[in-house]
């Protein structure tokens, strides 16, 4: 019970922040410059009055806008996402057909960063000042200072051009008709090099905050009376420090977690990854107003659950916070 | 002796390869960008859609890379003494994907009511036709209201694509489910679309020319990033860079490798010609001395050469050399900045900045747009680029809010349907990006114009045209910088990938693949 009130709380205020944010957006994207028939007529080569008088009445950018604005929040309230007139299909099922795709990639790397983050976090801390420690973070700076942009280019220059190791494009062999576990090896393979381009910047991030506040819990006095109870020092490590020292890394993961279906726009774009960050980026440059708001909501949809989410997991991971509030 | 037999074996080998028989097989990967935001070609007429969709339907005709019109879905055709009426006999046997047949109720459908409602550019070429009349189930008639002089060349597949009428009669062709599978009759057939992945076509094994077309399937691949389609060409994941999908300076990289050939053919037909527009109306471009002087000013070799390495030709007026009425002789501008200064000096100008609006496609666009700004402030002309993104570009010269901004259009090989709409006075129309944008007004070229459009013998045209060009530049409404070419890059065992003047836009019926 002291779990579920606070939760359904916190549930009401996000629905309406998640309100808030669709009129903001809403605004946001009818201030920028042009509209769809404005663009849809420009890509035709050839447009008349007669031409974008039709697109608009079609699109509703005839109406005044306080009719648009209130028709989209209605639609919203009634979870109908609208219809996408430039891709001539309904919203959610543009924004259903990319999210596998892009869940594959953003999961696998944010799987691969949590862990491999925290656990060579917790190594350099344990060497704290060494040559391997120094290694480590040296490493994890680079990762962390080298543009995501430039970085997924140069591997596939070298594993897939250079090497041949790896496929550089897409997330499986067009035509190749593989099914079963031929299909899933061959999806692993063109996930490869997204997923550690995209992994290893957040790698980066998880590894210098898990060894900073690792090294900064250590000199807690509570760890001293562990030490002085005769603990082992791994135990110490894994049942007092990182268990404390792991708190502001779940709040960074919430973070990243939230823009799990937002997609990476960087990372799919160089690797032709067909996610919906893409999908965002090229409703937003066409003005496709219904597609860019449903996906705009639903990312914002996203970051609220993981708010929420990341809030009850800190309540796993430290009993205290759920009994303070 | 030596030399000789290496001489014969040069015959020999040309000889063979002229009679290398057509294979019939395989696949071809082709980049297609951006994404396509439909295929359905009546609706949408941009680029990719014409580049996928070019496969799917067909026009009337095809054209010739000397723009001669060739049969196409129309065996064979007659235009009347007076130029009042077109006769076109269609093929016999043409079904469309569905197995449906195509007949001349199609084409009547097609022209008078599909794309009379839905496509701008052929709207404006409908205007002089009076009647379309299907005679029996192979015989179209147009009948014009007055002679059209270009009206021969407005049956090209993405001015006017074949429609089915027993899908489309009767329904909200936008809203049409059948949009998401189209049904055409051309050599391939919609399979799949994976959005963001690929488009996939298959063999129209029932086309009407047998034997074709040779491929199996066409799978036409979505690679957002530029130097990453690069790469992808580089590894072989792709067999065919269409014009412009990659950055200029890759092309001289790509074009090098082994077993890679290119082509800057397929291009005859939209003749692609970039300006800047100069705002007419106001500011020191409406000043026809300030619009010269920006023609001197500017060194267009440098930039034909450095930014688009060497690719494309100096433009002399408003009709593309490769167009049909193009004429040389007119006045020249050269490079040259003391000509610039002189003109700048004898108007007064006063150093007012004037904005410079780029095309948002691009990094080459970028640079272009950086070097006209360094040759125009080396004449003392003040330049601040304005840039924006494509929904800004569209907005801004729709709207007139501009000094100077490039753009490209094509001409569909006539002056009438692609060149005159940008400088008469009543292509002024607020809201469009492709019009008389600049603001242009000269009634009197306005009339010869008009008069040249609907004039039937050529040599007449001719003359027509040769008068209009030599006006025109005398007045730089607007600053002609380049006839672009984007060559098409392709393996070198791929042949007969371009074989009109519409080159791989217009289906790739006869492409095959040595194995």
């Amino acid at each position: 019970m002291a779990v579920i009130a606070p939760i359904l709380g916190r549930l009401v205020k996000a629905l309406v922040t998640l309100l808030a944010i669709a009129v903001l957006n809403f605004f946001l994207i009818h201030a920028a410059p042009g509209d769809p028939a404005v663009v849809l007529a420009g890509e035709a080569g050839a447009a008349d009055e007669q031409m974008i008088a039709q697109l608009r009445e079609r699109f509703g950018l005839d109406q005044p806008f306080h009719v648009q604005l209130g028709s989209y929040v209605w639609n919203i309230v009634r979870l109908d996402f609208g219809y996408s007139f430039r891709q001539g299909a309904p919203v959610l099922d543009l924004i259903l057909d990319r999210l596998p795709a892009t869940l594959i990639l953003t999961l696998t790397a944010f799987c691969i960063s949590l862990t491999l983050g925290i656990a060579l976090g917790v190594a350099a801390s344990a060497r704290v000042g060494k040559a391997s420690d120094s290694l480590l973070t040296t490493l994890a700076l680079l990762f962390y200072a080298t543009p995501l942009y430039w970085a997924a280019l140069m591997a596939v220059l070298v594993f897939s051009v250079e090497l041949g190791w790896l496929p550089g494009f897409g997330y499986e062999t067009v035509g190749a008709g593989y099914t079963g576990l031929a299909r899933i090896g061959d999806v692993i393979r063109h996930l490869i090099l997204p997923a550690s381009t995209l992994g290893l910047f957040f790698m980066a991030v998880y590894m210098r905050m898990t060894r900073a506040s690792m090294l900064e819990v250590a000199q807690m006095d509570f760890v001293k009376t562990a030490r002085a109870k005769g603990l082992s020092g791994p135990v110490i490590r894994r049942r007092h420090v990182l268990r404390n020292a792991i708190l502001p890394v779940v709040t960074l993961a919430g973070l990243q977690a939230g823009q799990l279906v937002g997609g990476a726009v960087l990372t799919e774009t160089v690797f032709a990854w067909p996610g919906i960050g893409r999908l965002m980026f090229e409703s937003l440059a066409a003005r496709d107003y219904n597609t860019i708001l449903g996906v705009f909501l639903v990312s914002a949809a996203m970051v609220i659950a993981f708010n929420i989410l990341t809030d009850l997991v800190y309540r796993l991971v430290d009993p205290r916070i759920g009994a303070r509030a | 002796m030596k030399h000789l037999k290496a001489t014969t074996f040069l015959i020999a080998a040309a000889l063979a390869g002229q009679a290398m028989a057509q294979e019939a097989g395989g696949r071809l990967d082709i980049v297609v960008q951006p994404e396509p935001p439909g295929l359905m070609l009546g609706l949408v007429q941009n680029g990719p859609t014409q580049l996928v969709a070019g496969d799917i339907y067909e026009g009337l005709l095809r054209y010739t890379t000397e723009l001669e019109p060739e049969p196409g879905l129309a065996e064979s055709w007659e235009i009347s003494e007076d130029g009042l009426t077109y006769t076109f006999h269609l093929h016999e046997g043409v079904t469309w994907h569905d197995g449906e047949p195509f007949t001349a109720e199609d084409v009547v459908f097609s022209a008078d009511v599909f794309l009379r409602e839905t496509h701008a550019r052929l709207r404006a070429s409908l205007a002089y036709v009076d009647t379309i009349e299907a005679v029996d189930d192979t015989t179209v008639v147009f009948t014009l209201k007055e002679p059209f002089g270009p009206f021969i060349s407005v049956f090209e597949v993405g001015t006017m694509p074949m429609v089915p009428k027993h899908i489309y009669e009767g329904t909200d062709f936008a809203t049409n489910e059948m949009n998401a599978t189209p049904i055409g009759t051309g050599p391939f057939k919609f399979e799949a679309w994976e959005k963001g992945s690929f488009i996939h076509l298959v063999k129209n094994e029932d086309y009407y020319i047998d034997g074709l077309p040779y491929l199996d399937e066409v799978y036409y691949r979505v690679i957002p990033d530029a130097a990453s389609r690069a790469v992808a060409f580089e590894t072989g994941e792709v067999d065919v860079l269409p014009g412009g999908s990659v950055e200029n300076w890759d092309v001289a990289r790509l074009t090098e490798m082994d077993g890679v050939c290119s082509t800057g053919s397929g291009w005859e037909f939209f003749a692609p010609l970039a300006w800047m527009w100069l705002n007419n109306r106001e500011g020191p471009t409406a000043d026809v001395r300030f619009r010269q002087a920006i023609m001197y000013a500017m060194d267009r070799e440098f930039v034909r050469d450095v930014v688009w390495n060497g690719f494309g030709k100096i433009p002399t007026g408003p009709v593309a050399s490769v167009t049909n009425f193009y004429s040389a002789d007119v006045p020249q501008y050269p490079h040259d900045p003391d000509k610039a200064k002189a003109l700048l000096e004898e108007m007064g100008y006063d150093g007012q900045t004037v904005r410079l609006l780029p095309l948002p496609y691009g990094e080459t666009w970028q640079r272009w747009a950086e070097a006209v700004r360094q040759n125009l402030s080396e004449v003392g002309i003040n330049v601040e680029i304005d840039a924006a993104d494509v929904a800004g570009w569209n907005e801004k010269t729709s709207q007139w809010d501009y000094d100077m901004a490039f753009t490209y259009l094509y001409q569909y090989g006539d002056p009438a349907l692609g060149v005159s709409r940008n400088y008469t006075a009543d292509r002024i129309q607020k809201g469009s990006p492709w019009n008389n944008v600049e603001g242009y007004e000269n009634p009197e070229l306005d009339a010869k114009w008009a008069a040249a459009a609907t004039m039937t013998d050529a040599a007449e045209r001719q003359a027509a045209y040769d008068e209009i060009q030599k006006e025109i530049v005398e007045d730089v409404p607007v600053a002609w910088l380049l006839e672009l070419e984007f060559p098409t890059i392709y393996r070198c065992n791929v042949h007969d990938l371009v074989t009109t003047g519409i080159g791989i836009n217009d289906g790739i019926r006869n492409a095959w693949i040595e194995q």
